[in-house]
């Protein structure tokens, strides 16, 4: 005999944060990229302590333009903040408001890092510091495009007769991966740009 | 919409029964005909089964090389191969069977076990998951292909600079074996984030944490290692392409670079790989012994925290390269040290099986019978470990054939007898039919004659002074006897595979009618129909014990009002597995192998001009966009 226990028929389709399959598998990937910038710093810092032309290859990196990109990076939050909570209210307005505004804030980003990228005193090819300074750069700055990426797309979606429900959920989840880039700058931050001069 | 859509639209599984039931949710949870549906599907089964099939024939070629090896070892002074060759053909032995065969072939049966066992419909992100098997399949042939156009790698299966650099190796094989790990790492990073949401996420409602079977606890511990793991290889395999190809000076001393960040990141991975290729043999054994003992696991709460103990120990053993600096010790002491320091789980896991065994009433079928081989080669395989960690001795022997016969004891006891033992037991779930138990046991009786015939006489070359890695040997040495030994017993070995391969063709055709459960199992996955409908279940079971199987009698609780008509699966909480969101489950779609198709031309494009990334970036992000674009809009509800 099959005896029915449980009606699922009234649970909704969707909804938010760790309820929902996707909210797991972008912590997942949090986890694994966050790994690999883990064991890229390290690397960083294992060459650091062993090798002894380090001190004279780490030249000091310029300031402007990261402390420009951390600065926007940090700020970006607020608005990212607002998306999660209006996506999670499901207002449309607010939320096609936000997307554009984050959309805006990813493309100035890609700008900065490629100064960033431009004002670098060493090539990746110099020495292993630079090899380094280059990776650990571009790998976060592989992040940042993803998800800026994402974000126009997103945009784009919110803005056609796609813009309901589950989309909504997205917007919610691709917030979240944006914490994730937020946060793992910070370390890269200090280890790139303040650690060769102390 | 019209009315009668409408109502299609809400037709729920209580609303109907039987046949009409099945027919209808099969008809939403199916594949495509022809090459496009078929290139499309995201049916877990089906590509679990892929996975499993592509394993078995790198299996299969690696086993070739090694053959080839046994042949030409098997006399001294024999010219069948030159140094060269031979060089080339224990790279892509290891490498093959290390990344291609071992990783994959766990990949592949939690794929397709670990959805049914946990009652549910499908794997979380089922579109990633065909992506990773289309990722995997390309980054194999890749290097297959490149060995076929005579780009061999000759650097080992652990590709160590400065071997591997430019300097040294100008040829473009170390090229494709490191995007060959980069390209199996992906995807068994891809099949792990799956796993751990279907399992986090999907369990059947009632499924609370201790009531998740054993086997499905083993794929996820060996997930999060995956997870934790692989990183640290793909790192070091894109750094060691760098240096190649765009003149980055990671590993150049020269240039303030160090040999040794190469060795650290790769054994970062390394030893969690021994129990990465493991662990998967233990879920095996967990689900053999039980079904064939007629009683549950002994010991389910310590089984599962040496399990966790496992995963973080298989770590730890990292470490002591930061005390080893000599090259050649790392080689040797590697599956020593990993078959050492997790000596205390993987012994209360032994003893949790013994118990079992000890305590039920062991039916002597061929999967256990490959269990019981298992056991008595893995114990032999600690033991020469045990040797090997001596130190004396060690010194005598490391980088001899006394390691390469304790690392086969190891890598053959643990995954290849359980992985027949498996093929067995879940042949008749796959296929509706029990594959032949005589020949079954005739295999075992060739595969462990031959094993030990082949790999035991190693031990004593090693004792003999024998160095592993060496194309031939003087006639002068003495070790030709005990080497024809070897390959008889190799070629032995390798007959019992084909035996098997011989009887999985048979039976597949014309062997019993299986039924759905027909050893009797405790599990979820023996609930469903044999081959299991694409739906798995027509009502999606509600869980009140630990062996379901066993515990209901006639009476069958189920789950209702899932929608029949669209993918609609049942998301539970984590730890309690409260039912919470009938969650949609992605539709077949071509975007996901146009995806790997892009990213496996960018990356091999890459090897000759690090341009292709440029231009293959927009292309691939191109295909993504369509991949995750909805296509219609009740896609959006
Ligand atoms: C038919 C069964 C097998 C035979 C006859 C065999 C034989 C051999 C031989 C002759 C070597 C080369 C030894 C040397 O010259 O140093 C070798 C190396 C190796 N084998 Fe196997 N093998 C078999 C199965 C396996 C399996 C199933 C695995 C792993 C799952 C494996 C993993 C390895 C590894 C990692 C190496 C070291 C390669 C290197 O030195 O870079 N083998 N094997
Ligand atoms: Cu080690």
């Amino acid at each position: 005999m099959v005896r029915s226990v449980i009606d699922v028929s009234g649970l909704p389709t969707y909804a938010f944060g760790s309820r929902v399959t996707p909210w797991w598998g972008t912590l997942s990937f949090c986890l694994l990229e966050g790994t690999g910038f883990a064991l890229g710093i390290a690397g960083y810092l294992y060459l650091a302590v062993t090798n002894t032309h380090w001190t004279k290859d780490a030249v000091h990196l310029n300031l402007v333009w990261s402390a420009l990109f951390t600065i926007v990076l940090v700020v970006s939050a607020l608005p990212n903040f607002l998306i999660r909570r209006a996506a999670m209210r499901e207002s449309l307005r607010s939320v096609r408001v936000l997307l554009l505004v984050m959309s805006a804030v990813g493309l100035v980003l890609v700008g900065l890092r490629v100064m960033e990228f431009s004002a670098l005193p060493v090539r990746w090819s110099d020495n292993a510091y630079g090899s380094f300074v280059w990776l650990l750069l571009g790998l976060h700055g592989v992040h940042v495009l993803t998800d800026v990426a994402d974000t126009l797309v997103l945009t784009v979606l919110m803005f056609t007769r796609h813009g309901t429900g589950k989309r909504f959920s997205d917007a919610e989840d691709n917030a979240f991966y944006w914490y994730f880039v937020v946060l793992s700058w910070l370390p890269l931050y200090a280890v790139l740009y303040w650690l060769p001069r102390l | 919409m019209s009315p009668a859509a409408e109502e299609r639209h809400e037709t729920r599984d209580t609303d109907l029964g039987g046949e009409e039931l099945r027919a209808r949710l099969s008809k939403t949870w199916g594949t495509g005909r022809g090459l496009i549906g078929a290139l499309s599907t995201v049916d877990h089964k089906i590509i679990g089964i892929r996975y499993a099939m592509t394993a078995f024939a790198f299996l299969l070629a690696g086993g070739i090389m090694a053959i080839i090896m046994r042949l030409q070892l098997a006399r001294p002074d024999s010219h069948l191969v030159d140094a060269e060759l031979y060089n080339q053909l224990f790279t892509m032995h290891g490498t093959t069977m290390m990344f291609l065969f071992g990783v994959p072939v766990g990949e592949a049966f939690a794929v397709y076990l670990v959805p049914l066992m946990v009652g549910t419909r499908n794997i979380a992100f089922p579109r990633l998951n065909a992506f990773s098997y289309y990722v995997y399949l390309f980054g194999g042939l890749m290097l297959w292909g490149g060995f076929a156009l005579s780009i061999r790698p000759d650097v080992g299966w652990f590709s160590y600079v400065p071997l591997a650099s430019l300097d040294f190796t100008p040829g473009k094989g170390p090229d494709y074996w490191a995007q060959m790990i980069t390209f199996t790492e992906v995807a068994a990073l891809a099949v792990s984030v799956e796993i751990v949401v279907t399992v986090l996420k999907q369990r059947a409602p009632g499924m609370t944490l201790d009531r998740i079977p054993l086997f499905v606890w083993t794929m996820l511990v060996h997930s999060f290692i995956i997870i934790f793991a692989m990183p640290a290889v793909m790192l070091a395999s894109s750094m060691l392409i760098m240096d190649r190809l765009v003149g980055t000076q990671f590993f150049n001393a020269d240039a303030g670079g160090d040999l040794l960040l190469w060795q650290h990141l790769f054994w970062f991975f390394g030893h969690p790989e021994v129990y990465i290729i493991f662990l998967p043999g233990t879920a095996f054994v967990s689900a053999i012994v039980a079904t064939f003992s007629r009683r549950p696991i002994f010991g389910y709460l310590p089984m599962v925290l040496s399990l966790i103990a496992i995963g973080f120990l298989s770590f730890g053993l990292w470490v002591h390269h930061m005390f080893v600096t000599g090259l050649p010790e790392v080689g040797a002491a590697f599956f020593t040290a990993s078959s050492m320091a997790i000596a205390i789980p993987n012994g209360v896991q032994i003893f949790c099986w013994i118990a079992t065994l000890w305590d039920g009433k062991p039916v002597l079928k061929t999967p256990l019978i490959f269990v019981l081989g298992f056991f008595f080669i893995f114990v032999a395989g600690g033991l020469s470990g045990v040797m090997l960690a001596s130190v004396p001795i060690d010194t005598q022997v490391h980088d001899t054939y006394f390691v390469v016969a304790h690392f086969h004891y190891v890598l053959i006891g643990g995954t290849l007898f359980p992985l027949v033992a498996a093929v067995y037991y879940w042949f008749p779930k796959v296929t509706g039919r029990l594959m032949d138990e005589r020949v079954g046991k005739w295999q075992f009786a060739l595969a462990f004659i031959g094993f030990n015939t082949a790999f035991f006489p190693m031990h004593l070359l090693g004792l003999h002074g024998m160095p592993r890695r060496v194309y031939t040997y003087p006639a002068e040495m003495g070790w030709g006897g005990l080497n024809l030994l070897a390959s008889a017993g190799a070629l032995l070995f390798f007959a019992s595979f084909l035996l098997m391969l011989w009887n999985m063709v048979v039976s597949a055709r014309s062997g019993a009618f299986a039924g759905d459960n027909p050893w009797d199992a405790e599990t979820l996955e023996w609930a469903a129909s044999s081959p299991p409908q694409p739906q798995n279940f027509d009502r999606i079971p509600y869980i009140t014990s630990r062996s379901p199987l066993w515990d209901q009698g006639d009476d069958k609780a189920v789950v209702g009002g899932l929608k029949v008509d669209e993918r609609e699966l049942v998301v539970t909480s984590i730890t309690e597995a409260r039912p919470d969101i009938r969650e949609e489950s992605p539709a077949p779609s071509i975007w996901p192998f146009l995806a790997a198709f892009a990213t496996a031309v960018a990356f091999i494009g890459s090897i000759y001009t690090p341009w292709a990334i440029t231009w293959g970036s927009p292309v691939v992000a191109i295909v993504l966009v369509a991949w995750f674009w909805p296509k219609t809009i009740e896609e959006n509800v």
